[in-house]
């Protein structure tokens, strides 16, 4: 187990480089820089900014200066945002969007549980096809539409709900949970399903059913560990989604997280901003995923059995 | 087993939603018990130091927190004393002595002295600091020269401190709006010793505009800066004149999606939003007490036409295109009667300035005006590119002019969103042939509009070049004796450059707020500028949410 757990980290260092290279040297290909705007910019102010920020140093020494400060922990500083370092921006925003992702995971674990092992219970009958119907019609919908009708109906005709904002008033951070974790709620359904569908016909399953147990038990103390396998290994890169694709939940709702950030960054060329988020979330992902990973090991007794024997 | 299900599923919506019951007090009635006015300021400021930021939310937060040596009254724009309690303008109007008011203080409490001023605009003209709005001083003597590092000793710029109060200013020419640009943020003082704490003066990025750390001038002090969340600023305890500020504080909020902030004023949580979506503004209009207020703007959208590129190079298909447009239509269908048509780039009655109109929609005209450039009824058109920066409003008035270019002349139009740096880069290197263009005026004076078609001027982007427009505008305009001779030049220019039709002028703007009846004291100018000193809540009344 621990020589897999090595095994991946290791993989994950490549991955990492090859990340921060590319996004290095694509984002100053592409046209415009971070200091053109509407109106001109005299060439002695652009030199002068660009000076500041040793955006004047041949590409490679940029390049080289960028991996020396990352070495350090140094995202640099925003180019947007004079005075701020991208480090601060993210420390300000991570906490709120891992908050956010975290609400709307649990949520969608609830939900999705729910609906999926209530319709694996009896499948192709209406208690299957209402649950699984909604769970498409989940899937389907994006946040941008899903957001503003949870807000008109919630916030606006019934008045029961903040519609903006995030630890400002109290209860406003029900409606953007529930809008972010939907879709997830909806893919957990579905492979809740298919993984309790798939653990029901098992013989072990039936053998509970033979020794008499209520129906409840063979469910909750039987099936469910094994059924949820798909579900644990859909949680890790299911987080790292939510952090990085929070973008369109934090603009309806006016949320201070990260995405607003990292999609900003992208339109406004701010070049460490971009790379120091791009970095950041693609380690995260790569941390989530083998996270996942070993969660689903260890819960599946077979490939338990192998790392046991094999590693 | 099925009828635990059956009951858990309704039953945790239930406890979802029971737990949110009741969201309490809107931010409108908690404000307007407190004193604190809820402003949708448009996006979270890039920064809030006077001499480095560029844009109109960052213009909000920084105009309550600093105060220029003159302020714009808000009704009339006529300046009005700020820091300064009076100022003198010598008789060939080129020195400025401004008086500053011995109750102007930082609000450490410290007393404003002329010296900071003169340590301020070094920093504001300095090459390093990298200031984008040191244009804005041009007018002062050597000013240009210093930031163009053509000259290294600020002694020799038109700046000086006779004493701790008395500030003179010498100009290069007569100006006649030098005193506007002292309510420009890119005036404003800084306070030297805080700046010099956290670096050099010339450091752009150094955290002295954090709270704890800022020192300012205005009514306005910044109490709590939450990175796109909210800024909330306080009625400063030094202010020199304190007793007329009605507010206790202010919560600013980056509400970037335009429907998200619609949304929040009608459940009551801003006063005041930046802007309204385009869809909704039929809907507030019908109402009784609509909180819509809409208002001419100084600004013009328009479209640049590259005068080097064919077909556009032939000024005859120019004003072609130019006839062809059916501006009224245009602002009352696609803009909801939310714009002006335009015939021209300096909008209407800038400081009693209006442009001349020199065409109007007349497609007859439109067409022989083609056929004489050699395409009748678009024969041989070799077709004509419309780009654009990705937005949906913009996409919608191509497509109008677009289809009325067809449906009048004839001629193949395509049109081209790009991103919007691409876009930037596409205007500045001048690869195009027609292009979106929106100017919005730093001051209102008719030169804030004509100097931008000057030859090779950064902002001219159209190849025009006019060796008797360039001389009117920086020679002859500047050194009139009355404002009624700078204007006649200034029409005399405009309408040479108007008949070489550079540009295609569509549409003047307008700013739309919502505004809450609770709220008073914002009242509609062209610069829609608003000093948050004079606005006052009045508590107890209500949002009308019926349409008539």
């Amino acid at each position: 187990m621990v020589r897999f757990i090595l095994w991946r980290l290791l993989q994950a260092i490549p991955v990492i480089f090859v990340v921060i290279t590319a996004t290095f040297f694509l984002v100053r290909s592409a046209p415009g820089g971070p200091f053109d705007s509407e109106k001109a910019v005299l060439p002695e102010v652009k030199r002068a900014l660009e000076a500041q920020y040793k955006l004047d140093l041949p590409l490679h020494e940029q390049y080289v200066a960028y991996l020396g400060d990352l070495s350090s922990g140094d995202l640099g500083p925003s180019f947007k945002y004079p005075g701020r370092s991208v480090n601060e921006i993210l420390s300000s925003g991570l906490p709120v969007t891992a908050e956010l992702g975290l609400y709307a995971l649990t949520f969608a674990l609830f939900v999705g549980v729910l609906a999926g092992v209530f319709a694996a219970l009896k499948p192709n009958t209406r208690q299957d096809f209402i649950p699984m119907g909604m769970a498409m019609i989940g899937i389907c919908m994006p946040s941008f539409l899903l957001g503003p009708l949870l807000v008109l109906v919630f916030g606006i005709y019934l008045d029961w709900l903040p519609i903006a904002g995030w630890g400002d008033l109290p209860g406003d951070k029900i409606l953007p949970s529930i809008t972010l974790g939907s879709a997830y709620a909806a893919y957990i359904a579905r492979l809740s399903r298919a993984g309790m569908l798939e653990i029901l016909s098992q013989d072990y399953i039936r053998t509970a059913r033979a020794k008499g147990l209520p129906e409840w038990q063979v469910v909750t103390q039987h099936a469910l560990r094994g059924g949820l396998i798909p579900v644990i290994a859909f949680l890790g890169p299911a987080f790292a989604g939510l952090l990085a694709g929070s973008f369109v939940v934090e603009t309806i709702f006016q949320i201070p997280g990260l995405g607003r950030f990292y999609v900003q960054a992208a339109f406004n060329r701010d070049y460490t901003m971009i790379l120091g988020t791009t970095v950041f979330l693609s380690t995260l992902i790569v941390f989530f995923n083998l996270i996942s990973d070993v969660i689903a090991a260890w819960l599946n007794p077979r490939l338990r059995a192998q790392f046991k024997g094999g590693a | 087993m099925m009828r635990l299900f059956q009951s858990l599923v309704p039953a945790s919506v239930l406890v979802v939603l029971l737990t949110a019951c009741g969201s309490g007090e809107s931010n409108v009635e908690s404000g307007n018990r407190e004193g604190y006015l809820h402003y949708g300021n448009g996006a979270e400021p890039q920064g809030l130091d006077p001499q480095v930021v560029t844009g109109v939310p960052e213009n909000h937060i920084v105009r309550a927190l600093f105060e220029g040596l003159a302020v714009k009254n808000p009704k009339t724009l006529e300046p009005e004393p700020g820091v300064a309690e009076r100022w003198e303008i010598s008789e060939d109007g080129t020195v400025y002595t401004f008086y500053i008011n011995p109750k102007a203080k930082w609000s450490n409490g410290e007393a404003m002295t002329a010296s900071d001023y003169v340590w301020s605009w070094n920093r504001a003209l300095h090459p390093d600091t990298g200031s984008l709005y040191a244009y804005m001083l041009y007018p002062i003597i050597n000013s240009e020269a210093y930031s163009k590092r053509e000259i290294t000793d600020f002694n020799e710029v038109g700046v000086k401190a006779l004493d701790d109060q008395t500030l003179q200013v010498t100009l290069n020419a007569p100006t006649p709006y030098f005193l506007q640009l002292m309510d420009h943020y890119s005036s404003f003082a800084v306070h030297p010793e805080t700046l010099l704490k956290h670096g050099k003066m010339t450091d752009r990025f150094t955290p002295w505009t954090r709270v704890g750390s800022i020192v300012s001038n205005g009514p306005f002090t910044l109490e709590e800066w939450s990175l796109n969340r909210r800024i909330i600023i306080k009625k400063s305890e030094h202010y020199w004149d304190r007793d007329n500020v009605a507010l206790n504080g202010v919560y600013f909020y980056p509400t970037e999606n335009v429907v998200s902030e619609e949304r929040m004023f009608r459940a009551e949580q801003l006063h005041y939003t930046a802007v309204v979506p385009l869809d909704k503004i039929p809907d507030y209009r019908t109402r009784e007490n609509s909180p819509y207020v809409q208002s001419p703007y100084l600004g013009t959208y328009y479209y640049l036409v590259n005068t080097d590129r064919p077909p556009v190079d032939n000024v005859l298909v120019r004003q072609a295109l130019s006839y062809a447009l059916d501006r009224d239509k245009l602002t009352r269908t696609v803009l909801q009667d939310t714009a002006i048509a335009a015939y021209s780039i300096t909008p209407p009655d800038t400081l009693g300035y209006n442009p001349p109109k020199l065409f109007s929609y007349d497609p007859s005209k439109a067409r022989d005006l083609l056929a004489e450039a050699g395409y009748p009824n678009g024969e041989g058109w070799p077709g004509l590119e419309i780009i654009y920066n990705t937005q949906e409003a913009h996409r919608k008035i191509a497509v109008a002019v677009q289809q009325m270019w067809k449906k009048e002349l004839n001629i193949d139009i395509t049109i081209a969103n790009q991103e919007w740096k691409v876009y930037l880069n596409s205007v500045s290197q001048r690869e195009f042939q027609v292009a979106r263009r929106g100017w919005i005026g730093d001051y209102v004076d008719p030169n804030n509009f004509l100097d931008l078609f000057i030859t090779d001027g950064g902002n001219n982007n159209t190849g025009y070049a006019n060796d008797i427009y360039d001389e009117i505008i920086l020679e002859r305009a500047p050194k009139a004796k009355t404002r009624e001779a700078r204007y006649s030049l200034f029409t005399e220019a405009e309408t040479m450059m108007m008949n070489d039709m550079p540009i295609i002028p569509i549409y003047t703007y307008t700013s739309k707020h919502l505004i809450h009846p609770s709220v008073e004291g914002i009242y509609p100018n062209l610069m829609d500028s608003l000093n948050l000193k004079y606005v006052t809540l009045h508590p107890g009344r209500r949002l009308d949410t019926e349409s008539k």
